[in-house]
């Protein structure tokens, strides 16, 4: 039974994900392109490249704009979240190895250690986004709890995956509430405010055109 | 989860929006919001809504938020989610006294100033949400009394402020023969076909500043300029319309002025020292009427007197002599970029020049800005105090000496001049026609 439940998270479930992942990304992104294009032509009009490439790499490089600097600590932790939430699975030595097992395929990973204080940080950094949520007035009166939610999704597969890798008490079961969760939160993003990740560059991208092509002034 | 307990809302008593929603029931409110969302609701909205990261990050940049000891109400993403994202929420079902409120929110606690979007790591345009609101605001017939007042004189006599034909060509004739008194040859050119500068000023000059006018024919007439106004309609660059949501109307109103300058076939506009004005025919008007940019080029009074310094077309006699500082209008410096070009003729006609903190793209906007003050009394006290931080910000650079602050901008000069009354700063505003006027030679 836990042999069946673990081969079905192991294989259709990891596929399913990533199909959902990569189609609704694309239909997201084809759905907004398509509706700008019907409602929002000025979008097309206004939107340059050297401007908005100007503005997306200011808001990349940690520091680099005014309101960073503002907030150092939420800067910091913010970066580091990012930056380990997106490289930690995807550089991960036991990932890489399934991936091996099935297609032969591999890449560099990081050492061990490395992914485990980056785990650390994810977990630790949304630890400091509830606490933000919480203690901070005005982002308190913005939070829904949709957006608790997401910080436990984006939380669980890193929780439970530390848990595994270390095989403390129960690591089997871990695992496999490890991978459910993972695949539950790949497939979530495009369809919740995760999609930010992908919005990203069209939303600082266009506003930086804006600010840039028709504006003169910078945006950070 | 629980929210912190919400402060009540203080009661501000405006005719047009208590009529307006007096006249609104549920079942009525719901097909307009439902049909503008269909029409005008696009990838921006959609986009801009479904990206925020509810993260507060946008909220110390706003004034209205640090000036009301940082209640969340007042807060960038605060206000969205209190209006349009509370309007998605219920797909248009909301009662009329959610209407009354959106609207007080949208038109009085939202300057359209975009220092917000400088400051949310995705860029979400509040200023195009909040304006989203108004649109709904116009459409359902829920607008501040005042404003909708000078949207309706636009719409009547094309300008802001309900100038007739003649009272305007008699302003200017008046103008002239002052000004003659001072320069024995200069004129206030009418109607002159081909002229190099179509020299358009907003509403409230003609009305309220005429003195404006006399300084600008001076500082054209020294310059040696080939310049003309229009005797007809079309004269008045200002928009409203563009802060009520009555986008049909921004769209006649750029439509005229831009007609007018090319019917006397000049080559390029100038335009007084004014923001919002510049925004509607820079940024806004002109995408209304299928342009991408200006049909003919469109000069602010900044760049203009730039010119005129750099080209060496004005000579300074003496320079001012007492220490100034300067407010960056938001819509010529987050705008058009117009900041250091300020920067510039300040330091050709001044002695002595002290920045305050923080501007150019970074200064607090007035809080006149948007069309807030023109929503009228009932909005002035809310206006002056939503505005603390600016007071703040002037006590700051006076205590450094300066005295004199010079904005570019007349709706600056209608927010600050509350703002110095209110507080008790006892500064002084000028326009920096009023230096350059002082300042230069004028024989
Ligand atoms: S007033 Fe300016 S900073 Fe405040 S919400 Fe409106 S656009 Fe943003
Ligand atoms: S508007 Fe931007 S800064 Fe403000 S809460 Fe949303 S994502 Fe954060």
């Amino acid at each position: 039974m836990i042999h069946d439940i673990y081969s079905l998270l192991r294989g259709p479930m990891v596929w399913l994900a990533f199909c959902i992942f990569a189609g609704g990304m694309v239909f997201r992104i084809t759905a907004m392109v398509g509706l700008a294009r019907q409602k929002d032509r000025v979008v097309f009009d206004y939107m340059n490249t050297r401007y908005a490439l100007r503005s997306i790499l200011h808001w990349m490089v940690p520091f680099a704009g005014v309101n960073m600097r503002k907030h150092p600590v939420m800067t910091l932790v913010a970066f580091v979240f990012h930056l380990s939430v997106l490289a930690t699975p995807l550089f991960l030595c036991a990932h890489i190895l399934l991936v091996k097992a099935s297609w032969n395929l591999s890449w560099w990973f990081l050492p061990d250690g490395v992914a485990d204080v980056m785990t650390a940080c994810v977990v630790a950094a949304c630890g400091f986004f509830l606490c933000r949520r919480m203690l901070l007035p005005d982002v308190r009166y913005l939070t829904t709890a949709s957006d608790l939610f997401l910080l436990a999704l984006v939380a669980s597969p890193f929780i439970s995956g530390f848990w595994a890798c270390h095989q403390w008490p129960g690591y089997p079961v871990v695992m496999m509430a490890h991978m459910l969760s993972g695949e539950i939160l790949l497939a979530a993003i495009p369809f919740t405010r995760l999609i930010h990740m992908f919005f990203f560059p069209f939303t600082r991208g266009y506003m930086g055109s804006e600010f840039g092509g028709v504006r003169h002034a910078k945006d950070w | 989860m629980t929210k912190p307990p919400a402060k009540a809302r203080p009661h501000f008593a405006d005719e047009g929006i208590e009529k307006g929603v007096q006249k609104l029931t549920g079942e009525s409110i719901t097909p307009v919001i439902r049909d503008i969302l269909k029409t005008e609701g696009g990838a921006r909205l959609k986009v801009y809504m479904e990206t925020c990261a509810h993260c507060g990050l946008c909220s110390e940049a706003c004034h209205h938020y640090l000036s009301n000891d940082r209640d969340p109400k007042y807060s960038p993403a605060g206000k969205v989610r209190q209006t349009i994202g509370e309007i998605l929420r219920k797909k248009g079902a909301v009662s009329p006294g959610f209407i009354k409120t959106a609207c007080e929110i949208a038109f009085t606690e939202c300057n359209l100033c975009r220092r917000c979007v400088m400051y949310c790591p995705f860029g979400i345009d509040v200023a195009y949400l909040m304006l989203f609101v108004r649109r709904i605001c116009h459409r359902l017939g829920v607008v501040p009394q005042y404003i909708q007042d000078t949207a309706h004189s636009h719409a009547a006599t094309l300008n802001q402020m309900w100038v007739k034909e003649d009272e305007w060509i008699d302003t200017l004739h008046w103008q002239e023969d002052e000004a003659r008194e001072e320069i024995p040859g200069l004129r206030i050119p009418l109607e002159k076909e081909g002229a190099e500068i179509f020299y358009s000023v907003i509403g409230p000059e003609p009305k309220f500043r005429a003195q404006l006018i006399y300084q600008a024919a001076v500082i054209m007439h020294v310059a040696g300029m080939n310049w003309t106004m229009p005797a007809t309609p079309g004269w008045d660059n200002s928009d409203m319309c563009m802060y009520t949501g009555d986008f049909e109307m921004t769209a006649r109103l750029k439509k005229a002025h831009f007609e007018t300058a090319m019917r006397l076939k000049t080559k390029r506009i100038v335009m007084g020292e004014c923001g919002h004005a510049f925004r509607s025919v820079h940024d806004v008007g002109n995408r209304f009427l299928g342009w991408k940019t200006e049909p003919l080029p469109v000069v602010h009074a900044i760049q203009f007197y730039y010119e005129l310094f750099r080209d060496k077309k004005l000579t300074v006699k003496q320079k001012f002599d007492q220490p100034v500082t300067l407010h960056d209008p938001c819509n010529v410096v987050r705008g058009a970029g117009l900041h250091e070009l300020a920067r510039y003729i300040i330091h050709e006609t001044c002695d002595r020049f002290i920045e305050m903190h923080p501007n150019r793209e970074h200064n607090y906007c007035c809080n006149a800005g948007g069309g807030v003050i023109n929503c009228g009394p009932p909005f002035t006290k809310k206006r002056v105090t939503s505005n603390s931080v600016k007071a703040e910000q002037l006590k700051a650079v006076k205590a450094k000496g300066a005295n004199i602050i010079i904005a570019p901008c007349h709706n600056c000069h209608g927010g600050l001049e509350d703002i110095i009354k209110h507080y008790d700063l006892g500064m002084e505003i000028k326009f920096l026609g009023d230096i350059i006027y002082e300042c230069i030679k004028k024989t």
